[in-house]
């Protein structure tokens, strides 16, 4: 036939996309966030006469939020691969219970109660996860049902009661701070957060450099120059003042120092690892991803477990914070977990979200919480206001995808 | 001068600027049977569309009579409402309601929203009668085989006062039994005066029932005559079938073809639900090294479900059968195995199966491969941006970037990065669904010289499409689908549109 044909058709019409860079993609989404997050601060900043940054209202901000920070990480991955978790709270009471009562009852070591708690998160997370990636039920369905058998088998424990006096290494986690190895300095000042806060600093300069550097190699598309020294010049700003306000209180919360290593090793493995490659193609098309060779039911089992891990660290930080172990500990951290990580950023249908944006979305939840009680306003009034601002960030997020013809 | 209960004239139907209908005409004569023929993609279905209001009146050209008026349907119920009913291939039952609900659904005997159930069950029983289903009116669907459910849907068609019936495809998905069930129904309708139009493959059926036939292909009315004329015949019909104009162009190729190096061996399959139902029987091939094998077959035929359930058994149930690479047996039990095994499956519908549409190239290109760019469980970003560069100058994909979003790429870039992903995964064999559907000509030659390339690598290469004239340019060698069985293999020597046709409608006798 006529398969010997030589000439060519006429040239391809395959048209040349929008510039996209995936680096300029993922900062432009996240800047909306943090744009909100600094208006909201300094909205409240006046609005409470400036007391809202106050050292020790800063200290508390970290502290009291620490836990759902955590568990917005887990969710975020959760949310990603388009599952959802709505066990977590539970699983805070029931791991506080335990590692509670193996110090007070069964007279474990404080670190000993610890890796007891991580050890119930992944097999509370193993069990979820088999359910949902090997036998198939929605994980809406599992952890509702586990939202309940957590929080039964809490109360089972606890008999009821509370356990209280728990060993002052262990509510360090939530409530202590680094010991000032370094003195200290300025009107006594602690030198150690203000060290900590140069050395975070610097990292993240560094970093911007060197991100820079590779792209300039790999001749892939930078954004301008001013806006990475702009955004460097912030960052430098917004650490030193957050260092200097911790040091004039009580030093650097311990609970910040596990939270920016848990941020910068889940960031890692989001972007750079298989395991996180592999939750963003099944978010995004779980037919491809299968169609590739993608275990999506091992992938499916482990974001559970990570996520029990993570709730089981939640609850050693709750109960610490708490100085004690009670049956309704944990109520509605699901909740605000899931609504960090919508507000920062993630797509309801999966395939979208960062660790990032949802420890700032957990940001913007702890600061209107913290500036609304400042300002006295009803606690049923607090809780109308943030269902509102859910329903605004995604309304926008999903209004602004649609402009943008996605 | 004639008793025609429906007319089209010239009607044209375009896509941002494709024609899919290109001035089809057609007559149907009252209480006849008209049987429509023509290739995949030849604009059968959306003829069908146009005439039922899915695409509303003035989203077309020409003019639609009907019962000696002229139409303006803005929506399948206008055209229901005067007694125009399809049936689609996709049967459109709710699975949990019973036999009457659904036949009355939409059109309930109901006062004040209050529905009357002794009547509904009563006027059920009755429907049920006249299609000849023996079945309490209260069973639920989803308790029915396909071909009960395809007799609820008449049933259905008959309670809305039905006078012209359209079948599209009604015996692809039944069994012998049921589809001569189904034929015998039709003969009765058409006894009671209904008016039928039967879209359909099995050229046999067509002799059997239809009076008439009209032929279309790409998008135009080739012909239409009386099945009681002399000359009227299957080599007919396929001869109008296909002639499909041969304007594609080819790169030139000299095969240079070795030995045997990938064999399937009595391979089958059954449907994931309808399990009694044997969508691939008894399949075996070969492919030798450096060969393009095409696969041929009709909508249906089992091309993409024989593909799909020996990669990684992503189709089916009870698939059996032994697969062969270079002489020794290889397993295919799941997508990570065959792709171990030198296997790659670029899948027929690349937005739904093939591409993550919201990450960019270079994460689409490594999807399938993320282990050769990873150490420990971490993936090496510049090596996966290097790859993905060497692909879209190899592959041309038109780009400014790899972290261009694929979504927004075009058709034919998007192909190029799905070819891309399985040519870094190493493949010794690929299966290429439809490799070209849905992309400009220009992007077609060049996706043939990438097919040509990777036969010249000595890979093993299977090409499916629906385009005749694509895969005898592109082939060696063809093999014919058709209802799940290869019916025939044809050297290239002796490949015409005609003879594939033949095979390709060939049924069971």
């Amino acid at each position: 036939m006529s398969n010997t044909a030589t000439e060519a058709p006429s040239e391809p019409t395959g048209k040349a996309p929008v510039k996209s860079a995936r680096k300029l993609r993922i900062d432009l989404r996240q800047y909306g966030i943090l744009a909100a997050l600094a208006i909201i601060i300094v909205l409240f900043q006046i609005l409470t006469n400036g007391r809202l940054l106050m050292p020790g209202n800063i200290n508390n901000l970290i502290q009291q939020n620490s836990y759902v920070l955590i568990l917005a990480i887990g969710m975020v991955i959760v949310i990603i691969a388009g599952h959802i978790d709505l066990s977590v709270g539970s699983v805070v009471a029931l791991v506080g219970a335990v590692a509670a009562l193996s110090m007070n009852s069964w007279g474990l070591p404080w670190w000993a109660a610890v890796i007891i708690a991580l050890v119930v998160g992944a097999v509370i997370g193993a069990w979820q996860g088999f359910w949902v990636a090997f036998v198939g039920i929605p994980a809406f369905i599992v952890t509702l049902a586990g939202m309940l058998i957590f929080r039964g088998l809490t109360l089972v424990l606890l008999t009821g009661g509370t356990i209280s006096g728990l060993p002052d290494e262990f509510t360090a986690i939530g409530a202590g701070w680094i010991p000032p190895f370094l003195g200290e300095a300025l009107d006594g000042r602690d030198v150690l957060t203000l060290v900590l806060g140069l050395l975070a600093s610097a990292g993240f300069v560094i970093q911007q450099i060197r991100t820079r550097a590779t792209l300039r190699k790999l001749d892939l598309p930078r954004e301008p120059a001013v806006s990475t020294i702009v955004k460097s010049v912030i960052l430098v700003v917004a650490i030193m003042a957050l260092a200097w306000q911790l040091s004039g209180y009580s030093g650097t919360p311990i609970i910040l120092i596990i939270l920016a290593v848990l941020i910068l090793l889940y960031t890692f493995i989001l972007n750079r690892s298989v395991f996180g490659r592999h939750v963003y193609a099944m978010g995004g098309n779980l037919f491809a991803a299968q169609m590739s060779g993608v275990k999506t039911k091992w992938i499916n089992f482990a974001i559970f477990v990570n996520m029990g891990v993570l709730a089981g660290l939640a609850g050693v930080v709750a109960t610490a914070r708490a100085g004690s172990a009670v049956a309704s500990a944990g109520q509605n951290y699901e909740l605000d977990a899931i609504a960090a990580v919508f507000i920062g950023g993630a797509a309801v249908q999966g395939g979208v979200g960062t660790v990032v944006g949802a420890v700032i979305g957990g940001l913007v939840m702890g600061v209107l919480n913290m500036g609304l009680s400042i300002l006295s306003v009803d606690a049923a009034w607090q809780q109308a206001i943030k269902g509102l601002v859910l329903l605004l960030a995604v309304a926008f997020d999903i209004i602004n995808k649609r402009r943008s013809g996605r | 001068m004639s008793n025609a209960i429906l007319w089209m004239r010239d009607i044209t139907k375009d896509f941002n600027g494709v024609k899919a209908l290109d001035g089809v005409s057609i007559v149907v004569e009252r209480g006849e049977v008209h049987a429509i023929c023509g290739e995949n993609g030849a604009g059968k279905s959306t003829l069908m569309k146009v005439l039922s209001g899915v695409y509303p009146h003035g989203s077309f050209g020409g003019s639609i009579e009907f019962e000696g008026h002229p139409t303006a349907y803005k929506s399948i119920n206008d055209s229901e409402h005067d007694g125009i009913v399809i049936i689609h291939q996709e049967l459109a039952l709710s699975p949990y309601l019973s036999i009457a609900e659904n036949i009355f659904l939409g059109n309930e005997n109901a006062k004040r929203g209050i529905i009357d159930w002794n009547k509904t069950n009563r006027e059920a029983a009755t429907l049920l009668a006249r299609v000849g289903l023996n079945e309490n009116p209260a069973t639920p669907v989803l308790e029915l085989g396909v071909g009960k459910q395809q007799l609820v849907e008449i049933a259905k068609a008959l309670s809305k006062r039905v006078k012209l019936l359209i079948l599209d495809e009604p015996t692809a998905a039944l069994n012998d039994d049921d589809s001569e069930h189904l034929l015998t129904l039709i003969n009765h309708l058409r006894e009671q005066g209904i008016t039928c139009i039967i879209i359909s493959h099995k050229l046999k059926e067509i002799r059997k029932i239809a009076d008439t036939v009209t032929i279309i292909r790409d998008g135009k009315t080739i012909e239409s005559f009386s099945m009681k004329e002399d000359d009227a015949s299957e080599s007919r019909i396929i001869r109008s079938m296909v002639g499909r104009p041969l304007d594609n162009q080819f790169p030139p190729r000299t095969p240079d073809i070795g030995e045997e190096y990938f064999r399937v061996e009595n391979w089958n399959a059954y449907h994931p639900v309808d399990t009694e139902r044997k969508v691939v029987d008894d399949a075996s091939f070969t492919v030798r090294a450096g060969e393009i094998v095409g696969f041929a077959g009709l909508m249906g035929a089992g091309r993409t479900e024989l593909a799909m359930s020996i990669f990684g058994r992503s189709y089916g149930i009870n698939i059996s059968g032994r697969v062969f690479k270079a002489g020794k047996e290889i397993q295919t039990r799941t997508v990570s195995e065959a792709i171990q095994n030198g296997l790659a499956y670029a899948t027929e519908d690349r937005k739904k199966y093939g591409l993550n549409l919201i990450a960019d190239i270079a994460e689409n290109i490594s999807a399938a491969g993320l282990d050769k760019l990873a150490k420990g469980g971490v993936v090496d970003r510049n090596k996966e941006t290097k790859v993905a560069e060497e692909y879209r100058a190899s592959m041309n994909i038109k780009t400014p970037s790899v972290s261009a979003i694929v979504g927004k790429l075009s058709g034919g870039n998007q192909q190029k990065v799905v070819l891309s992903k399985w040519m870094f995964t190493g493949p010794d064999v690929l299966i290429l669904d439809e490799p070209t559907r849905g992309i400009d000509v220009g992007a077609k030659y060049e996706i043939y010289g990438i097919i040509n390339e990777l036969a010249a690598q000595g890979k093993a290469v299977i090409v499916i499409s629906s385009e005749l004239p694509e895969l005898i340019g592109l082939s060696d060698r063809i093999y014919t689908i058709s209802e799940g069985r290869i019916t025939g293999e044809v050297a290239k020597a002796e490949a015409t549109q005609e003879t594939l046709m033949h095979y390709m409608t060939a049924g069971r006798d």
